[in-house]
C-alpha cells in the first residue's frame, strides 16, 4: 500500500535531524518560556537551571516538571506565555471549576494542532477526496476542533455533526457518503450498533475508516468496530494540557501511535524518582510542546502510564511510537470521555451535606460506560418518607451532573455497605477491563 | 398521643430484614406491626415495637440508620367498611396521608390502623370526633 504523509520531511526525517530540529526548537522554547512565565521562571530558579543550560534536547531533563497542580495554581493565565491580544482561541478540559484545565492557542498554535490532526487523517490513507464526519463533542472540548481543522487541512469534506443525535448522524452518514468517523470508540461502537438495528450491514457503510480516542479502547472493541463498520479503525492520542488530538496518531500498521515529536516531544519517566527512563522502559509519559507559543507546557507529566519505542515502523514514519497508555499513576478515570476524578464526588458529597463514604462503580454495557455512585445514608438526612429518599438522590445525582459533565445514577446504601479492603473503602470499581 | 414508630434504612440485599428482626429477638425487643416500602436500591422498615427505646439503641449500636416518628394509631372494628369510614374521616378534614399499614390484635376483635400524616394532632380530633378511638403507646405496650 503507497503511503500517504501530510509532512513528508518531518514524518520520516532521520533520527538525528529530528534532533537537531527539536534542539533548535527547545532552546529558543525554554527562552520564551523563561523570559514570559513568571510561574515556570521561578521554578526553574529553584532548581537553578537556566535557559543558556539548555542547548539541546539531551539538556531537557534539567528542566522542573509541570503537573497538574501546577495548571490548578496558575489558573487561568499564570502559564500565559503570549499577550491576550494575540491568543485567538481556548479550549478547556470538562470537569469541575478546581481541575479545569483553560489552554490558550495563538493562531500558529492552532495551525500546528490542526497539521498534527491532518497527519493523523492521511496516515489513515485518507486524503482530499474524503469525507469527514467529526462526531466528537465541539465547543470547549478538544475533540471537536482538533478533527474539524485537521480536516480542513486534508481538504476533505467536513461534516461537523459533533456528538449526539444518532438518527442525524446516520442520516448524514449514508445521504453524504461519509468515508472518515471521528468519535469516542464507545459513540462509534454504539453507532456501529444503531446501524445494524436499522438493517445496514458493512457492505452497505460508506465508512472506510475511523479515527477514534479520548477515552480507553482495547484491542478487542477496535476489532469489533472495524468488523461491523467494514472499516479500520485507528487510535488518536491527545490532551487539552499538550494541545488536544493530534499528540500521537496511529498508521496503518496499528501498533502504537507515532507522537508529532517535531511539536512534543515525548519523555518516559519513573513517576517516584522523577529519572529518565531509557526506551522500551514502561513509565509516566512527559510531554513538552517545542512551539507552541501561547500555552509551552515543559516536561507536562500526563499521568498516563506508558511505553515508546523507537522500532522501525512498516509506515515509513520515523517518529517515535507510544503504545496505547496502560493506565494511570493518579485515580483519574475516563468516563464516556470525560475525565473524573474521585475527589469531585467527594466534593459534591460535603457541600450536599453528606459523609465523604461513596463508591464509584463503572462499567461498559452495550459499549456505553455505566457510571453509577453509591452513596452511604447519614443519620441526618434520613427520612421514613420514601419520596423523599428518591428526591435526594435526583438531587445528588444533579450536583455531579453539575460537577462533572456526565450523568451518574446515585444510590443512597445503608452505612458500611460499601466494601472495604483492609479497613480501606474501595473507592472506585472499574469492571470495563480496558487494559 | 400518638405512636412512636421506628424507621429503618434497609439495603435492598437478601437477608436484610432478618438480621434486623433477629437483633430485636435476641433482646427480647417484640415487633407490633411493620411494613415495608422498598425501591430498587433500598427500603424503608417501619416498625412498632413494645419498647421502642431499648429497639433504638440496639439498632443503633449495630450499624442501623434509625428515626423516630409520631404517627397516628386508630382502633377499628373488624368488619368491611370500617377502615373506609375511619379514612373519610381524614379525607373529609382534608388530611393528606403519607402511607398506612394495619394490623389485627391477636385477642380482642379490632384491627389497629397506623398513619403517617403531616399533623398528628388535627388527625387525632377529626378522628375522636368521629368516635374513633386513638392508641397510645401505653396500649401498644398492652397488646
Amino acid at each position: 500500500m503507497a503511503q500517504n504523509y501530510y509532512q513528508k520531511e518531518i514524518e520520516t526525517m532521520p533520527r538525528e535531524e529530528m534532533k537537531k530540529l527539536q534542539s533548535e526548537k527547545l532552546v529558543k522554547q525554554v527562552k520564551h518560556v523563561y523570559e514570559n512565565v513568571p510561574y515556570y521562571k521561578k521554578l526553574m530558579d529553584e532548581k537553578g537551571v537556566t535557559p543558556d543550560d539548555i542547548k539541546s534536547i539531551d539538556d531537557l531533563h534539567k528542566l522542573p516538571f509541570l503537573s497538574k497542580a501546577d495548571l490548578r495554581d496558575a489558573y487561568p493565565y499564570g502559564l500565559l506565555a503570549k499577550p491576550l491580544d494575540e491568543c485567538v482561541r481556548i479550549q478547556s478540559t470538562s470537569g469541575t471549576t478546581g481541575r479545569r484545565v483553560v489552554a490558550f492557542y495563538t493562531q500558529h498554535d492552532i495551525d500546528l494542532w490542526e497539521d498534527c490532526c491532518a497527519r493523523a487523517i492521511i496516515a489513515t490513507g485518507s486524503s482530499n477526496k474524503d469525507v469527514c464526519q467529526v462526531a466528537y463533542g465541539y465547543g470547549l472540548f478538544t475533540g471537536g476542533a482538533g478533527l474539524n481543522g485537521g480536516s480542513h487541512k486534508v481538504g476533505c469534506l467536513t461534516l461537523p455533526m459533533s456528538s449526539g443525535n444518532t438518527e442525524r448522524q446516520i442520516q448524514f452518514m449514508m445521504d453524504l457518503n461519509a468515508t472518515i468517523l471521528c468519535c469516542t470508540p464507545s459513540y462509534a461502537a454504539y453507532l456501529a450498533e444503531s446501524l445494524k438495528e436499522q438493517g445496514y450491514t458493512p457492505d452497505k457503510i460508506p465508512l472506510k475508516a475511523g479515527i477514534f480516542g479520548a477515552e480507553p479502547w482495547t484491542e478487542e472493541m477496535r476489532h469489533g468496530i472495524e468488523e461491523a463498520l467494514g472499516i479500520k479503525a485507528y487510535d488518536i492520542y491527545g490532551l487539552t494540557e499538550t494541545t488536544g488530538p493530534g499528540v500521537a496518531f496511529e498508521c496503518s500498521e496499528q501498533t502504537g501511535m507515532h507522537v508529532n515529536e517535531d511539536h512534543f516531544y515525548a519523555e518516559i519517566i519513573d513517576p517516584d524518582t522523577g529519572e529518565v527512563l531509557p526506551e522500551g522502559s514502561k513509565g509516566e509519559l512527559v510531554f513538552t510542546s517545542l512551539d507552541k507559543e501561547a500555552f509551552p507546557l515543559l516536561r507536562y507529566r500526563t499521568r498516563d502510564i506508558c511505553v515508546l519505542t523507537r522500532k522501525e515502523c512498516s509506515c515509513g514514519r520515523t517518529l517515535v511510537k507510544m503504545a496505547k497508555p496502560m493506565g494511570r499513576t493518579d485515580d483519574m478515570l475516563i468516563i464516556r470521555g470525560v475525565n473524573v476524578f474521585p475527589s469531585q464526588i467527594e466534593t459534591v458529597l460535603l457541600n450536599e451535606g453528606y459523609q465523604p463514604n461513596y463508591q464509584i462503580v463503572v462499567d461498559r454495557v452495550k459499549n456505553t460506560d455505566t457510571f453509577e455512585v453509591n452513596v452511604e445514608m447519614t443519620p441526618e438526612k434520613f427520612t421514613d418518607k420514601i419520596g423523599e429518599i428518591i428526591a435526594m438522590e435526583k438531587s445528588l445525582a444533579n450536583a455531579m451532573k453539575t460537577m462533572l459533565g456526565i450523568n451518574p445514577t446515585v444510590h443512597l446504601v445503608a452505612p458500611k455497605a460499601i466494601a472495604r479492603s483492609e479497613g480501606k473503602a474501595v473507592r472506585v470499581i472499574d469492571k470495563r477491563k480496558l487494559i | 398521643m400518638a405512636i412512636k414508630q421506628l424507621t429503618v434504612f434497609v439495603e435492598n440485599r437478601q437477608g436484610a430484614v432478618a438480621s434486623i428482626t433477629e437483633t430485636l429477638s435476641a433482646h427480647n425487643i417484640n415487633i407490633r406491626a411493620l411494613s415495608i416500602a422498598e425501591t430498587q436500591d433500598f427500603g424503608v422498615l417501619r416498625l412498632i415495637v413494645n419498647d421502642e427505646e431499648a429497639a433504638e439503641k440496639i439498632l443503633k449500636d449495630d450499624g442501623y440508620i434509625i428515626k423516630i416518628t409520631e404517627v397516628v394509631g386508630v382502633k377499628i372494628g373488624d368488619a368491611p367498611g370500617k377502615l373506609s369510614s375511619a379514612l373519610k374521616v381524614l379525607d373529609e378534614s382534608k388530611i393528606n396521608m403519607e402511607y398506612l399499614y394495619a394490623f389485627m390484635a391477636r385477642t380482642e376483635k379490632h384491627a389497629y390502623v397506623v398513619i403517617r400524616v403531616e399533623d398528628n394532632d388535627s388527625a387525632e380530633n377529626a378522628l375522636r370526633s368521629a368516635g374513633f378511638k386513638i392508641v397510645t403507646d401505653a396500649d401498644i405496650e398492652k397488646l
